[in-house]
């Protein structure tokens, strides 16, 4: 379906939305840094150490979320044949990345003052270290190879392999002991997070995800701008 | 209604993915033991000979267990069925605290001593203000 698309059509969109998504990200960050910062109690055991889990849990929530998408979208682009998957997928890799990484600093900042220890080889932390890892050969393998069809098939590649660790990372605090704490927020149960602090986490995690998408936006708007300068019509 | 290249591509992307899990899941069964980040005090129970090297133990400190002297802290790790004594002397994290989860990390002295060179607080994954922690334990 995307084929019938074409570049300056989608382009046409995609270069006038950046705007206002930045727009309202930053009305939703400020209203998410305020509630998480000055307005969120403090954790009755943690006290303000807390603070961090509002930056810690959306980014690895947003880092997964965006590893699951570029693999959906490498293996459709694969089967189907499609290359407007694999640039979506190109473009979303490059905050995946960044957030990923943010997780693990403030992992670390949050781990120091609660568990006494910068970092733990831990099968939570570890998993989503081999997260990072992956995200960067992802992002180098883009940069190496030159060939469309060769790119194409060796991200996909990566993202495949990749994609194994997801539910590792997810279940790692069920499956074995670790230092991380298990999950606190279930969709089938109760949660075990206040609502008091559950809302500026939502919040943040909303925040988070436009950034997210202004940074593919722009991403993706280079992409189709190169299409358009070969002189190529269609994707 | 799809082509059969793409039928066979998605064959052929099913079936990596399936023997890629099998492998990982395979891997990670037969390394289950260096995967875990500490032993508990029962699997330190029923251990066939003493480990030499340096281990991990957590748990819960028990409850009014916790013996501070000058230069070394006591407590005992228990999972509720098992206990196990550690001594330690340094400096504590400040989450750690009675009937709060911890892992030790050092050497086994004997089955039921442990004496530990590091402490690291485990906190759970409940959040909540002071107040309503007051109100929960009023219940």
């Amino acid at each position: 379906m995307f084929k019938i698309l074409e570049p300056n059509k989608i382009f046409q969109i995609t270069s006038k939305a950046p705007k206002y998504i930045l727009f309202l990200f930053v009305i939703v960050l400020t209203i998410g840094l305020t509630e998480a910062l000055i307005l969120s109690p403090e954790d009755y055991k943690q006290s303000d150490a807390v603070r961090i889990m509002y930056v810690h849990v959306p980014s690895a929530w947003i880092s997964l979320g965006i590893f699951s998408s570029i693999t959906l979208l490498s293996i459709s682009g694969f089967i189907f044949k499609n290359k407007n998957f694999f640039l979506i997928a190109k473009s979303l890799a490059p905050s995946g990345f960044v957030f990923n990484i943010i997780a693990l600093v403030t992992g670390a900042i949050w781990g120091k003052p609660t568990w006494g220890t910068w970092w733990a080889w831990d099968a939570r932390i570890t998993s989503m270290l081999i997260l990072a890892l992956f995200f960067a050969m992802y992002l180098i393998a883009w940069r190496i190879y030159e060939k469309e069809e060769k790119v194409f098939k060796i991200t996909s590649f990566i993202t495949v392999i990749g994609i194994i660790n997801v539910p590792i990372i997810k279940y790692s605090v069920d499956w074995w002991n670790t230092l991380h704490q298990p999950a606190s927020i279930n969709i089938l149960t109760k949660s075990s997070i206040h609502s008091s602090m559950l809302f500026p986490l939502l919040l943040m995690t909303a925040a988070f995800a436009l950034f997210s998408l202004l940074i593919f936006l722009m991403k993706y708007n280079t992409e189709l701008i190169k299409i358009k300068n070969k002189g190529l019509d269609r994707l | 209604m799809y082509g059969r290249k793409v039928k066979l591509r998605f064959l052929y992307v099913t079936l990596i993915l399936v023997t890629l899990i099998l492998t990982v899941y395979l891997v990670l069964k037969s390394l289950e033991e260096n995967v875990v980040y500490f032993q508990s005090p029962t699997e330190i129970k029923t251990l066939s000979e003493l480990d030499k090297n340096k281990i991990r133990v957590g748990g819960m400190v028990k409850k009014n267990s916790i013996n501070i002297n000058s230069d070394e802290v006591n407590f005992i790790i228990t999972d509720f069925k098992n206990e196990i004594n550690v001594s330690y002397s340094g400096a504590v994290p400040n989450l750690f605290a009675e009937e709060k989860g911890v892992v030790a990390e050092g050497f086994l002295k004997d089955r039921n001593f442990f004496s530990a060179t590091k402490i690291l607080a485990k906190h759970d994954e409940n959040y909540m203000p002071p107040e309503v922690k007051e109100a929960l334990e009023e219940k």
